[in-house]
């Protein structure tokens, strides 16, 4: 009570702890709040790294399995152990995490445990596991992030039915596995169980998995990914799962009615999507209203109310790690006065599937909306020599460009390691790049970026390699 | 530590374009040494070190067009590695390898307000105009950072010190008032650029005009052969986009000749070499300065030109009775010029118009006679200035015109010694011109043609004789040069010419 801090966030995830250590950095007071025993958020403790761990595992396992003989690699009595793949992770998380907490420190930021509601303008109060304190501070952003959403008459039990924190945590390989929707998460999380032998079911209401991607990367992904083993179950209604004596049996019909159907499995993860978190943050005190997504409105990433400041999940945007953090870096600029500011127009996509599939910019279907004129270059990795030499074939590279400026206007890509390769084309969007800039970059060969080139060539028709 | 300054160049010279530099940085130098030369409209100056010691900074690189006062270099004590001053990082690197790692680098200096300048008593307000500076970009004291226009002038807002240019506080189109703080600029923020190699580079490349284009933006510029530094550009810091490039060529910001159209000569160019038919090359300060002024007179005075010819017979067959004695007591030849300066000095005398000049609605009659002698240098033509050459004897201005050719031809005329001339002789003769029309050296109203001495048939006394005769040209302002005064001036030149004792006896 004695001292009044410049900024108490709430919230320790990629959009806190990152406000946290900009704010620390500019020579604000600052104190970070987490409920965790860890800082990180769902990112850092049961989203995108424990989950990344394990694609990489279980990748190189099914490489081994599957693609060395083609190199002329012969393995004898391959297997994995999975105790020691969810240890491995266990430590990747734990490292981070306490990476985490070093930089907060360093910058000195105050981190308190426990969880963090607001009581007025001005007041936090924390309950934690020493009791409750109140904090006084003259600012406070709010980053709670989000949870999963859960589907309605299913009950998650994380044991056999899982959100994606289970579903990182199994304790065995399931026979059958049923995705309960066919975006990113689940697709990650599917591809993990089945590269280690489950059969997987993907239910999707959507007639088309991966909602939002541009349409025609999602078809080939979907593509490659029946290929690979996946079960595709597309517009078809979960009406409820149900615990049998050897498993779970659940019901589905027809997302146009009718048509029922019933998958057995062993394991369900419901992956329908992510909603923000707020429950118990005391809006309320502070006159904040959400709108029916629960979603926290902010200009400028400031609230309705003076002197609270909301990022990341629980606002507007993609629930992204890196566009949480971008928030919060720019958050804590404006509350020290300076022009933060975020391109949402800019925000990369990444599914971590192998092949990869990487996004920035504009949909050919959200152009289309918007009635712009566009033109497009798409080069494939069957004509790539790196690709080819490394038997990684599948996918393309697709780019959209304004058909009079040449603007770039969006990047779709499917592909092995295309989540690394994205980076160039959110410069290039950032920049403000044309297609032929993009094009007259020198790119190294051999390598998969040539794609980018070639498709960049394609936007005006002088792709060379095709 | 000692400033290199660009010293004063004589009135009505702000800016000079900075030469090579003869030494590197780091080079010991000693006092007296040529460290660079500076081009001006006007003349070469030299800059010299104005003491021992070790060139530890070039502030302004090669190219570059600097200002009275500005920084040039910084000498630091002979031998001594660094006294610490901030801005100077760059110039120690033995003392400290890589101090602008350090990130109080950035943060480092103090913020220093740029103020929109008085504009003139009654003016009031103004609009800002374009921003020659981005926020983020190293600036040089007295660099211009933003022009104000008014309904009178439009001024430019220099800026207080070196640094970078930390924040505008208005965007073009807004109205400002004298005392303003229209921007900020972080003190010695100079460790931006010392930072790595390639700003370093960035800076020597070119004055602050360098724009930024996107590759594709560069490529249809040159196609089509567009100034960028004219196109708005709406990418990121204000780099021009292809988008932006694409409307301005549309808009037809272009030069005449579109990339489109070379294409019809080639048939007949079939025999011709490959290599480029045309080559672009910067004028020179003195060239665009000739060029300027040339044309200023063009179109504010009135020209016309009236001839007349000279027989030379009379001054030739002086120069030959007289030469030797006229060398051996004066050490230098007898030439045409003193004739015809005097010639001048005479007819301007009875034509007092011819040597004045027009200013406003005001004429400015000149009780003195300094005649300008335009010669040609390897630098292009200059006019230096034989000063009261009524008083001086014929020896005198022989002698003064040698000495002035000769500091023409080495470069090395002061500016005082090509300012201030009330009337020009131009001798296109010394080349085999006939006949030409001068244009005036404004705000001149008179300038004479001199021309080849050519031997022609002429009549005389209803001979045919043959003569070395003269063409001679007077090129006047007719604003205040009646035709009358100016044939009179002529033919008053041509007597004294004809005979030189009319000169002696002052009719």
């Amino acid at each position: 009570m004695s001292e009044v801090y410049d900024v108490v966030i709430i919230g320790g995830g990629p959009g806190g702890y990152n406000c946290a250590i900009r704010a620390g950095q500019l020579g604000l007071k600052t104190a970070c709040i987490e409920m965790r025993d860890t800082l990180g958020g769902t990112c850092l403790n049961v989203g995108c790294i424990p989950s990344k761990a394990l694609l990489h595992a279980s990748e190189l396992y099914e490489t081994a399995e599957k693609d060395f003989a083609g190199h002329g690699i012969t393995v004898y009595n391959l297997s994995y152990d999975l105790s020691r793949m969810m240890h491995n992770k266990s430590e990747t998380v734990k490292g981070l995490t306490e990476g985490v907490a070093f930089l907060l420190k360093k910058n000195k930021v105050d981190r308190i445990q426990g969880k963090g509601r607001i009581v007025g303008k001005g007041k936090v109060e924390v309950d934690g596991p020493d009791g409750k304190t109140t904090l006084e501070t003259r600012n406070i952003v709010i980053a709670t992030g989000s949870e999963v959403t859960p589907l309605p008459g299913v009950e998650i039990d994380e044991e056999r039915i899982v959100s994606s924190t289970g579903a990182l945590e199994l304790k065995e390989v399931p026979k059958k596995l049923v995705l309960i929707g066919a975006g990113v998460i689940g697709l990650e999380l599917g591809s993990v169980w089945r590269r280690l032998g489950a059969e997987v079911t993907v239910i999707e209401y959507l007639d088309r998995i991966m909602p939002g991607m541009d349409a025609e990367i999602a078809k080939q992904a979907q593509r490659i990914f029946k290929k690979q083993g996946f079960t595709f179950e597309l517009s078809r209604k979960v009406t409820g799962v149900n615990k049998t004596d050897d498993g779970l049996s659940i019901t589905t019909e027809a997302a146009a009615g009718g048509k029922t159907k019933s998958f057995d499995a062993d394991i369900a993860i419901v992956c329908i999507g992510r909603r923000p978190y707020t429950e118990g943050l005391g809006l309320e005190a502070v006159g904040i209203e959400t709108d029916k997504r629960g979603i926290i409105p902010n200009k400028q990433f400031q609230t309705s109310a003076e002197g609270v400041w909301v990022v990341g999940d629980c606002t507007h945007g993609p629930m992204l790690a890196h566009k949480a953090e971008d928030e919060g870096t720019a958050c804590a600029e404006r509350i020290a006065g300076k022009a933060g500011h975020v391109n949402y127009d800019a925000i990369p996509g990444v599914v971590y599937t192998n092949p990869e599939i990487a996004s920035v910019g504009a949909t050919e279907d959200q152009l289309k909306e918007q009635g712009r004129k566009y033109k497009t270059g798409k080069f494939s990795f069957m004509a790539n020599s790196r690709a080819r030499a490394n038997h990684e074939t599948d996918g393309m590279v697709k780019l959209l460009a304004d058909a009079e400026t040449d603007e770039l206007l969006g990047a779709h890509m499917i592909g092995k390691g295309v989540g690394e390769m994205i980076a160039e084309l959110c410069v290039a969007l950032e920049f403000r790049a044309s297609s032929e800039d993009i094009a007259r970059t020198s790119h190294p060969h051999p390598t998969m970026t040539e794609a980018i080139r070639q498709a960049a060539m394609g936007v005006e028709g002088w792709t060379m390699q095709a | 530590m000692t400033d290199i300054n660009v010293p004063e160049l004589g009135e009505s010279v702000a800016e000079a374009t900075v030469g090579t530099w003869n030494f590197a940085e780091g080079d010991a130098v000693k006092k007296d040494d040529i460290l660079v030369e500076l081009e001006t409209d006007k003349v070469s100056i030299e800059v010299r070190a104005d003491g021992d010691g070790t060139l530890s900074q070039i502030v302004a690189a090669e190219g570059e067009t600097v200002e009275i006062g500005a920084r040039l270099a910084v000498i630091g004590e002979a031998g001594a590695a660094a006294s610490g001053a901030a801005p100077e990082k760059k110039a120690e690197p033995e003392a400290k390898p890589a101090p602008a790692e350090t990130p109080d680098a950035e943060q480092g200096g103090n913020l220093v307000d740029a103020k929109i300048p008085e504009m003139g008593e009654s003016v009031s307000e103004g609009t800002v105009g374009a921003w020659l500076v981005d926020v983020g970009a190293a600036v040089k004291r007295d660099q211009a950072l933003v022009e104000i226009e008014t309904d009178k002038v439009a001024v430019e807002v220099p800026c207080p010190v070196d640094g970078v240019l930390a924040e505008r506080n208005a965007e073009e189109g807004d109205m400002v008032a004298p005392g303003d703080v229209i921007a900020r600029i972080r003190e010695g923020g100079a460790a931006a650029p010392a930072k790595t190699d390639t700003p370093t580079a960035e800076t020597k490349k070119d004055t602050p005009a360098d724009v930024k284009a996107m590759p594709s933006a560069a490529r249809i510029a040159e196609e089509n052969d567009l100034d960028l530094s004219k196109v708005e550009g709406r990418g990121k810091d204000g780099r021009v986009t292809k988008g932006d490039a694409l409307k301005a060529v549309e808009s037809g910001a272009t030069s005449p000749t579109p990339a489109a159209s070379p294409a019809p000569a080639p048939a007949a160019s079939a025999q011709r070499s490959d290599e480029p038919r045309e080559e672009r090359v910067k004028m020179t300060r003195l060239r665009q300065t000739i060029a300027r002024r040339l044309k200023e007179a063009q179109d504010t005075a009135a020209i016309l030109t009236t001839f007349n010819e000279a027989d030379m017979t009379a001054i030739m067959q002086a120069r030959k009775t007289h030469q030797d004695a006229f060398v051996a007591k004066h050490g230098v030849k007898l030439g045409f010029m003193s004739f015809f300066v005097k010639a001048c000095v005479s007819a301007l005398k009875e034509i007092p118009n011819v040597n004045a000049e027009i200013d406003g609605d005001e004429i400015v009659y000149k009780n003195h006679y300094d005649m300008g002698v335009a010669v040609s240098s390897p630098r292009g033509l200059v006019v230096p200035v034989v000063r009261d050459a009524d008083q001086m004897s014929l020896a005198e201005i022989e002698k003064k015109i040698i000495e002035l050719g000769t500091k023409a031809r080495d470069g090395k005329l002061s500016i005082d010694e090509m300012q201030g001339a009330t009337f020009t002789l131009s001798n296109g003769g010394i080349f085999g011109s006939l006949l030409s029309t001068p244009i005036l050296n404004a705000p001149q109203s008179g300038i004479l043609g001199m021309h080849k001495i050519q031997e022609r048939p002429v009549a005389e006394n209803g001979q045919v004789v043959i003569r070395p005769m003269m063409y001679l040209a007077l090129s006047y302002d007719h604003r205040i040069v009646d035709g009358k005064e100016a044939v009179t001036f002529l033919v008053r030149v041509k007597e004294a010419l004809e005979d030189p004792q009319r000169l002696l006896f002052d009719i």
